[in-house]
């Protein structure tokens, strides 16, 4: 990615947004801007109707658990498909509240994005249509893919810990 | 004992029986065998990778036809044989618990692949680990997917099943044990 | 003359619609996979569907956290299983990208023409059950009998069928043989005849048209807020195809063209895929004819298996491939995404490294999950028989859905 191009889309944030960006890098030919958790939804926005960046193409977005700091990371990556530029946009949330505004209003993709998100991580998504587990059981009740939690079915009597070491 | 016709194209086994102008005399069981073995309907509950394995042993090149496979029923009702090809999660064993029981007896369930039999590769909190966990299973045919030469093997081992099955023995109390095992009533 | 208006209203009480809810359930022979949809019918028509995923949900991105790199490939597979090898590419891409590794050209182009292989074979699936479902029972058999020519070229190189796991971190594992080469050429000379014959059935059939055109569409506008990609992308009229967006694996030395749709509808889905085999077999022709000579893979010690010879006779070798397959190499931190043109669109990989044995956190952004969420809009005013033809058309593939 051109520096040009990323200090235009880092100005059109700062431009309305002061403040709200923590950290930028480029990995691995990303452009990677860490933001404040409050405005994202806003800052996303912005980024879709503005003509300078026009993000509009959701490619993905998850959430990471890290354990050591207490927080959910969300990660959110955008595309422009007429320029073939792509961003990735992350905050963090802290464990005990991991609560964000959706993202369906702008993009209908993000319905089950966020669906899946809040049955792997449990981070609940404000204004979503329809909030329920989408992959695993209805009635579960834990957060899978935390890391607290184990990969193994707890039921399963006949295989030898020594031998398989979970 | 082999019999070949006038063209040189080999015939199956015939029983055992006495045979005479007109007439074959042989036990009950062995005809209903017999018959049975060579028009088995299966149901192909497939679900995922073993079951594209299922559609080439169906095609030309394997073909399940041979053996008396030609028509797939996916109504249970109507169905003898259940194959279950491929993973089964634990959101949807009560499903084919549902299908299980719909079958009409009498009624064989073979196994396809290591997902079914075992839970495969997948030791994870939401995958099934096996099916006999929740319905009898028959034969089991392992593979990660396996070839359709050993789905054939299979389907073959349920035809010597079926051909040796005695009539009484959905009757029997050793086969009510084992539904009651399960929980079927 | 004034015409009296017929005396109805005293005597008539229009009765409150009535509607009834089907249920396309998980086992159906028709949905290619299990997926379940409660239909709410008026009659015939389809008035609301609600879907209902995670029949085969195998925790997929959980598993790779327990997991070294090369024996998350495996897995990887079993996502799009129809076709494989470019799940498996895919995913030793984006390790090479976190491990910052050259690969050599002939590694790439050897890539490009199984990854074209594997398109081929995904869109044969999908093709012959379109036609299935719409009653044309021949073009499966002759379909299913070419992807048993490009089953026996994948054995030859890596051992398996469907399942692949082709391929290693770097490379391949060993130098295509003779036979492999035979066998390629081989398909190239018998399946464009066969699928010459698959379009003449199909392509321009009256019934086969006058069944698919206007069923299922969807606009380019709403295709890009649902995030779609791949061929339901292209037939939307949007040409987007990660292979010339941000090229991988030199396909920017091959030239080939895009299909694209207009309506977004089953026919124009069909089309798209019929090109798109057509441009692949282009794709690997040029690869073929263009192939440099050079090392079948990359030095990469620390994650290619090292060959056997050396393993016995030399003590660095032993230890690296001791290292290896306990799982003891450490991954260089990183945070990398990476995608390639799958069978169904931009199949991505974004991977979390922390130094560990085995990656943080690994996301796989799958084309069929994201772009299924459509399925109650396009099939809504449709009646059932096209809404199994929607659902066939789109390409969804269990494994991928619910990963």
């Amino acid at each position: 990615m051109e520096l040009e191009d990323q200090e235009k889309i880092i100005e059109t944030i700062q431009a309305k947004f002061e403040g709200e960006i923590l950290r930028t890098e480029m990995l691995y030919d990303f452009l990677t801007i860490t933001l404040k958790q409050e405005k994202i939804i806003e800052v996303i926005t912005h980024l879709y109707h503005h003509p300078d960046t026009k993000f509009q193409y959701l490619t993905t977005l998850f959430a990471v658990h890290y354990p050591d700091q207490n927080q959910i990371g969300m990660v959110y990556q955008l595309h422009n498909l007429v320029t073939n530029l792509r961003i990735r946009l992350k905050i963090y949330l802290p464990i005990e509240n991991p609560t964000v505004p959706t993202l369906t209003g702008l993009f209908a993709a993000a319905n089950w994005m966020e669906r899946e998100t809040y049955d792997f991580f449990g981070v609940l998504f404000e204004g979503h249509p329809n909030l329920k587990r989408i992959l695993n059981v209805e009635d579960m009740i834990i957060f899978p893919l935390r890391k607290e939690y184990p990969l193994e079915d707890q039921v399963r009597e006949d295989k030898n810990d020594l031998m398989f070491g979970r | 004992m082999e019999a070949t016709t006038a063209s040189g194209i080999k015939l199956g086994t015939k029983p055992e029986g006495v045979e005479g102008p007109g007439f074959f005399a042989t036990s009950l069981e062995k005809v209903v065998g017999m018959a049975r073995k060579n028009s088995i309907w299966p149901l192909p509950f497939a679900t995922s990778c073993c079951g594209i394995e299922f559609m080439a042993t169906m095609g030309a090149h394997y073909d399940l036809a041979r053996f008396g496979s030609e028509r797939l029923s996916f109504s249970p009702r109507q169905a003898d044989l259940l194959m279950v090809m491929g993973t089964i999660a634990k959101k949807m064993g009560p499903v084919l618990r549902q299908v299980y029981e719909q079958m009409a007896e009498p009624r064989w369930v073979l196994s396809v692949g290591a997902c079914a039999s075992s839970g495969g590769i997948f030791d994870t909190y939401s995958v099934l680990q096996g099916i006999d966990r929740i319905i009898p299973v028959d034969v089991y045919v392992p593979g990660c997917p396996p070839r359709p030469e050993q789905i054939i093997d299979g389907v073959m081992k349920i035809q010597k099943l079926v051909e040796t099955e005695s009539l009484r023995r959905r009757d029997s109390d050793e086969y009510k044990a084992l539904l009651n095992k399960y929980g079927i009533a | 003359m004034e015409v009296k208006q017929p005396a109805t209203d005293q005597f008539y009480q229009p009765r409150e619609k009535q509607y009834t809810y089907l249920n396309l359930g998980p086992t159906h022979p028709a949905t290619h996979g299990i997926f379940q949809n409660v239909l709410k019918m008026d009659g015939e028509i389809i008035v609301e569907a609600t879907p209902t995923i995670g029949y085969i949900h195998r925790a997929f991105e959980k598993l790779a956290e327990r997991r070294p790199f090369y024996q998350i490939t495996p897995i990887t597979d079993r996502m799009n299983y129809c076709s494989a090898p470019i799940n498996n590419f895919g995913w030793h891409m984006t390790v090479e990208k976190l491990l910052g590794v050259e690969i050599p050209k002939r590694v790439q182009y050897l890539r490009v023409i199984i990854m074209e292989l594997a398109r081929i074979t995904d869109h044969l699936v999908c093709n012959a059950v379109i036609g299935v479902d719409t009653g044309a029972l021949t073009g499966f058999v002759y379909m299913f009998q070419q992807r048993e020519l490009v089953y026996e070229i994948y054995e030859e190189i890596c051992g398996a069928r469907l399942t692949s796991n082709i391929g290693r971190i770097g490379g391949f594992e060993r130098e295509w043989s003779p036979k492999t080469w035979e066998k390629i050429h081989r398909f190239l000379k018998e399946f464009p005849l066969v699928l010459k014959e698959f379009e003449d059935l199909l392509n321009r059939n009256r019934i086969f048209m006058d069944r698919t055109i206007g069923c299922g569409g969807i606009t380019a506008e709403r295709a890009l807020n649902y995030s779609f990609s791949g061929v339901n992308l292209r037939a939307a009229g949007v040409d987007y195809d990660v292979r010339v967006a941000k090229p991988y694996s030199s396909y920017e030395d091959f030239e080939f063209v895009i299909p694209v749709g207009k309506n977004g509808d089953v026919y124009d889905r069909f089309m798209v895929r019929q090109e798109e085999m057509w441009q692949s077999l282009s794709i690997i022709r040029q690869a073929i004819e263009k192939m440099p000579e050079g090392p079948f893979h990359a030095k990469v010690p620390d994650f290619y298996l090292p060959p056997k010879e050396e393993v016995y006779n030399n003590m660095e070798a032993l230890i690296y491939h001791f290292k290896i397959v306990m799982g003891e190499t450490d991954i260089p931190k990183g945070e990398v995404y990476h995608c390639v043109e799958g069978g169904n669109g931009e199949l991505g990989f974004y991977l979390i490294s922390d130094g560990g044995r085995t990656p943080f956190r690994l996301h796989m952004r799958r084309p069929c999950f994201i772009y299924y969420q459509a399925y109650p809009e396009m099939i809504k005013g449709s009646m059932l028989s096209d809404a199994i033809l929607t659902m066939s058309s789109m390409n969804v593939i269990a494994g991928e859905l619910d990963a």
